[in-house]
């Protein structure tokens, strides 16, 4: 998988390694495999039959096929919810995945030009990749702060009066802080990412080209652009991944509830909602067929994306 | 994502290694000027909030900035129970990081030295937790804990962290002990060494500079996660600190130094580690490459 580079590597070199025998090998094993089944594997296979029973509170019903799927997709409110709180996961998507392949590769490609302070700014860059997403929501909502907040004092001072507004409370507005939110957080790992494929490129070869008159522009594309491919796949598919699981922030700025009147709502606060917040006597039987989809629906496209960019890889090269 | 944010970040790393950094030339040119100053400018807007965080936080009620005042840390720490939120994810972080790097340094060893179909399976399987949305388990989760009576218990969200943890830990580990030679291996059971010995003394002091970057990268998502407390826990007085937060933002919503009090706290330690271990970790990486 183009995601996990070190993959290939390290199967290759499987062969060398026979010295432990199978049973002290499992000993080995066995307890990060309990550890992993029952933590892990068997609540995630839990999940799915979930959605085909019928629940009364947390007492399991009869099998009922896809009868929650079908409600999911009929019944009020989530006919309204679900659509709505999708529309803001693409949102995300799309939002980060502009910011991080503009602003993001346009500040790799900077720092790639500086000799010192390139760790500085590396590091000022993660920083808010690695601070908690519910302490970045919360401190957004405090600096957005409709009378006290220091971003509409900072437009008041500048003059910029009628640009003051209650960011979070505009149903319109709202949604786009939390993708600016996301992803200005995000933006230190494509920064990274590219920054170390640009490092992969051999200069050579960007000086065959310079010498043969290509300009820099021409460089970059044809040269540059090519061998970060498979960057750009990682950063596309992780995007995705962590756009269609956006949790803390939209909690943070929107409460459970995605306010101001589903504003700010994602699948996951629906999810959340439905399981633990809906007093619905099939809370159970709903919210896992919304997990289910919404699992089914970021596995798959996850592969699909690292398949297309595998393929676009190789036309490239 | 937890997981295979930190991937990616190792990932960077190790081939940031590898890649000669390219000198810019000494001379002041408008292009160098320019490129200077679109960096400061977006290391502004990167780290501006963070810093009025901080600034904010040490407002006192009323007056301005200009002498800084601890009361609001004073009222997050004691009266808002910061102090048993911080110790509560102190507990988790330290317990559930080393439980998932005990397991998975044993599995890898495993991993790394085993040929075998059912091995090699295991091994995918363990990997594909890196890539799938297990958070969406959390119902039978609950459920399990509940019937072994472990709600609102710190230890459920240890086991289930030290869980989490495996895909990316075996993942890092089994790669550093498969760059180990075999001859090794070969060498220790000449001097009559069993597998566990040869585990024990032989490999492990070798991929240390791994086990740091594995504590390290697990440390981030483990303190950082919000969602596991948030269902998990019931009991106020077992509360980790992000769950604490939003308790605290409904609490104080008009304290505004307090609050900001509070986002710095569990801020803190992982500027302090993030800023410690960038050094831990190249130099580990750097000593590995030297080989």
């Amino acid at each position: 998988m183009s995601a996990f580079p070190m993959m290939k590597a390290s199967r290759k070199r499987r062969r060398t390694g026979v010295t432990l025998p199978r049973r002290v090998g499992l000993l080995f094993v066995l307890p990060a495999l309990i550890l992993f089944s029952v933590f892990l594997a068997y609540p995630l296979l839990s999940a799915l039959s979930y959605s085909f029973f019928d629940w009364t509170g947390i007492t399991r019903e009869g099998f009922v096929g896809f009868d929650n799927y079908v409600t999911l997709f009929t019944k009020m409110p989530f006919t309204d919810e679900i659509p709505n709180a999708f529309l803001h996961n693409v949102l995300l998507f799309i939002g980060a995945m502009l910011f991080q392949n503009t602003v993001g590769l346009g500040l790799a490609v900077l720092l790639h030009r500086v000799g010192r302070l390139k760790r500085f700014f590396q590091t000022m860059y993660t920083l808010p990749y690695l601070v908690s997403p519910l302490v970045i929501g919360y401190l957004w909502s405090l600096m957005l702060s409709p009378l006290f907040g220091p971003v509409n004092s900072i437009l008041r001072a500048v003059g910029l009066d009628g640009l003051a507004q209650p960011w979070l409370g505009n149903p319109s507005t709202a949604i786009w802080v939390v993708v600016i939110v996301t992803a200005w957080q995000w933006i230190g790992f494509p920064v990274l990412l590219y920054g170390a494929a640009l490092g992969g490129v051999p200069a050579e070869l960007d000086e065959a080209a310079a010498l043969d008159g290509a300009g820099s522009w021409r460089r970059f594309r044809s040269i540059t652009l090519p061998m970060m491919v498979p960057a750009i796949g990682t950063v596309s598919v992780l995007t995705f991944i962590g756009a269609m699981e956006a949790f803390p922030i939209p909690y943070a700025l929107g409460g459970s509830g995605g306010n101001p009147a589903g504003a700010t709502d994602v699948l996951s606060l629906l999810f959340y909602r439905t399981a633990f917040e809906s007093g619905s006597s099939n809370a159970i039987g709903t919210s896992s067929a919304i997990a289910t989809l919404l699992f089914l629906f970021i596995f798959v496209v996850s592969i699909v994306i690292t398949a297309a960019m595998r393929r676009a890889e190789r036309r490239l090269f | 994502m937890s997981a295979a944010t930190e991937t990616r970040v190792i990932l960077t790393r190790k081939s940031g290694r590898t890649a000669p950094p390219k000198r810019a030339g000494q001379k002041t040119t408008f292009g160098g000027v320019a490129t200077g100053t679109m960096l400061w400018v977006y290391a502004g807007i990167s780290i501006a909030p963070l810093l009025l965080m901080f600034s904010n936080s040490l407002r006192s009620p009323l007056g301005l900035p200009l002498e800084p005042s601890f009361t609001s840390y004073q009222k997050a720490w004691v009266t808002a129970s910061f102090e048993t939120f911080f110790f509560n994810s102190i507990f988790v972080t330290i317990a559930s990081v080393l439980l998932s790097t005990v397991v998975s340094l044993l599995a890898a060893y495993a991993f790394a030295r085993t040929r075998s179909k059912w091995f090699g399976g295991l091994e995918a399987l363990f990997l594909s937790g890196l890539m799938l949305p297990v958070y969406l388990a959390i119902l039978p989760l609950f459920f399990l804990l509940d019937s072994f009576g472990m709600i609102s218990n710190l230890w459920s969200l240890i086991l289930v962290y030290g869980a989490l943890g495996i895909p990316f830990s075996t993942f890092v580990l089994s790669s550093f002990f498969r760059q180990l030679p075999i001859e090794l291996d070969e060498a220790a059971k000449l001097d009559g060494a069993g597998p566990f010995r040869t585990f024990w003394s032989l490999h492990l002091p070798l991929v240390r500079p791994a086990i740091a970057t594995v504590i390290v990268f697990r440390f981030v998502p483990v303190w950082n996660d919000f969602f596991y407390p948030l269902i998990l826990i019931r009991d106020q007085e077992s509360y980790t600190l992000p769950v604490g937060v939003t308790r605290f933002f409904g609490e104080y919503q008009t304290d505004w130094a307090t609050l900001f009090a509070g986002l710095t706290l569990a801020t803190i330690p992982l500027v302090v580690l993030f800023l410690l271990a960038t050094k831990q970790i190249v130099s580990g990486l750097t000593a590995g490459m030297s080989k």
